[in-house]
């Protein structure tokens, strides 16, 4: 365990500009349920950070209010040292269950963001088509959804995600809804993505084995009261070949550390 | 060569008129006429100018009761759909406009406006409407909460969320709404002449079935249906212009 660092969650701030997406005390109650307690945690620029926890944990509420979609009862979000008050152009979201608009084809459903934003046609049109070629999709632009596999559909998600350019993004269980070969393949290209594109990454997942492989940091959740109970930063998986990071000692000892805090929590 | 579903509808007419001819032939009933008598009656009605004279009058409230239907119905079942108290106050009416008993309140209609244009226009409406606004709003209403959620997250605004996803993604079940709207609303219309005063195909009906020429009754109710069919096919090729997506499946499925 020497090559694992665990940090209280305040403590994990940086300094100044390091810091792209900062939660400060966030409570959220529904009712009489408080989904989150007093919950804060920071998210490093450039850097992919996991929401893990069992079901019930308050992840994807806590990626809700980070993106402006939900109120939080109280606490503030800061993105770049400004406070959320609502959806930003600095945020762009990829849904679990893609939300992509049936009736239209991939160039529009990739092209829908700039759109909203009063782009001009031809300009997000041209913007689309470059980010359908990154994700993959090349020749499928005039497709409908309904043509396309569960892998490829989140593709769409993700480049209607990049083409709008913010600096997070934030994923909600992106690659939970499709087969375990492409959720593979997909989180190597993440890995890349990662590497390429100089974005702020949240992503929430109740995969173990996927948070450990695509992290930099990985927030554990636990419910009742939802809370962050630990931060866990791996060393060295970054710098590894992606094919060799399944059988690295650290990856197995961060993986058997997590199950073994989660495991009291699993019905 | 022409597609299997061409094919298929016309087997489907060929069955479904020649055993209105054999019916005709046997007969079932004296007031039955042939299928091939009452094509011939139609084309006399048609030459002589019986049936443009009649269409130009019935078709006058089908068309003005049609069209308020569609765009207040779709107008009012998107303000049900999007605003509760609204719902609350105003789908009762429209439950109970559904189920009212038509034929029984035409004498009321025609006590409050008279025999004209207005009281055809309104048996029209009456039929029409409920459907169209019950669709619309029950469409607006299970918009997927993904989609909107969407929406707002990419910033769109209340206005951009409405048009570009919520009435989209309403339009199979509003246009399901129209057809059913559209179909009661030419059942309305005749019903209007049949009841209120006989004017234009409700005359021809009314008429012809009082001088025993039953195949120009059926003439008419024939015409009258096959237009219903043809309005009804064009409303569906709109609808695939407009949604071509949406015709075709669900990203969900």
């Amino acid at each position: 365990m020497a090559m694992l660092q665990t940090e209280p969650a305040a403590a994990a701030a940086g300094t100044g500009g390091a810091i792209a997406v900062s939660v400060r005390n966030i409570t959220k109650n529904y009712g009489d349920v408080e989904a989150l307690k007093n919950l804060s945690l920071d998210f490093p620029r450039g850097q992919l950070t996991s929401l893990l926890g069992p079901s019930g944990c308050g992840k994807t509420t806590l990626l809700k209010i980070i993106a402006g979609l939900l109120e939080p009862t109280s606490g503030e979000v800061e993105v770049n040292g400004r406070p959320v008050r609502g959806p930003g152009p600095d945020r762009a979201f990829v849904f679990q269950d893609f939300a992509l608009l049936p009736w239209a084809n991939v160039l529009r459903n990739v092209a829908f963001g700039l759109e909203l934003r009063g782009v001009a046609r031809s300009e997000r049109e041209a913007i689309a088509a470059r980010y359908i070629r990154e994700v993959g999709l090349a020749g499928f632009e005039k497709s409908y959804p309904h043509e396309l596999s569960g892998g490829m559909r989140q593709r769409v998600g993700l480049a209607r995600a990049l083409a709008v350019d913010a600096e997070v993004l934030l994923m909600d269980e992106p690659f939970s809804a499709v087969d375990e070969q492409t959720r593979r393949k997909f989180q190597e290209d993440l890995l890349s993505l990662v590497k390429n594109e100089n974005k702020t990454f949240i992503f929430v997942t109740h995969s173990i084995e996927e948070a450990v492989y695509v992290s930099d940091q990985i927030a554990i959740l636990l419910p009742r009261p939802s809370r962050v109970s630990e931060i866990i930063r791996p060393r060295g998986l970054r710098q590894k070949d992606v094919a060799n990071i399944r059988r690295d000692p650290e990856y197995l000892d961060i993986v058997d550390r997590i199950w073994a805090s989660l495991k009291s929590y699993v019905e | 060569m022409p597609s299997r579903s061409l094919l298929l509808k016309l087997a489907s007419a060929v069955i479904f008129f020649g055993a209105w001819e054999i019916a005709g032939r046997i007969p079932v009933s004296y007031a039955f006429p042939t299928f091939i008598e009452s094509m011939e009656a139609l084309g006399r009605m048609a030459l002589d100018g019986t049936l443009v004279r009649a269409y130009a009058e019935t078709l006058r409230p089908l068309a003005i009761g049609v069209a308020i239907s569609a765009l207040l119905g779709i107008a009012i079942g998107l303000w049900i759909g999007l605003t509760e108290w609204f719902d609350w106050l105003f789908s009762p009416i429209f439950v109970v406009m559904q189920a009212a008993p038509l034929a029984a309140l035409i004498p009321l209609l025609v006590m409050v406006y008279g025999i004209g244009l207005t009281s055809k226009v309104f048996v029209v409406c009456i039929m029409a409407m409920p459907v169209i606004v019950l669709n619309t709003a029950g469409a607006v209403r299970n918009t997927p909460h993904s989609l909107k959620e969407m929406g707002r997250a990419f910033l769109g605004s209340r206005r951009d969320i409405i048009l570009k996803i919520i009435i989209p993604s309403a339009s199979p079940i509003i246009f399901s709404g129209l057809r059913l709207g559209i179909s009661a609303g030419f059942i309305g219309a005749i019903l209007a002449e049949l009841k209120i005063t006989p004017t234009g195909v409700g005359d021809i009906i009314t008429f012809s079935r009082s001088i025993a020429d039953y195949a120009s009754m059926y003439s008419a109710i024939f015409s009258i249906i096959a237009l219903a069919v043809i309005f009804l096919n064009l409303l569906e090729k709109l609808e695939r212009t407009l949604f071509e997506g949406n015709v075709r499946g669900y990203a969900s499925d």
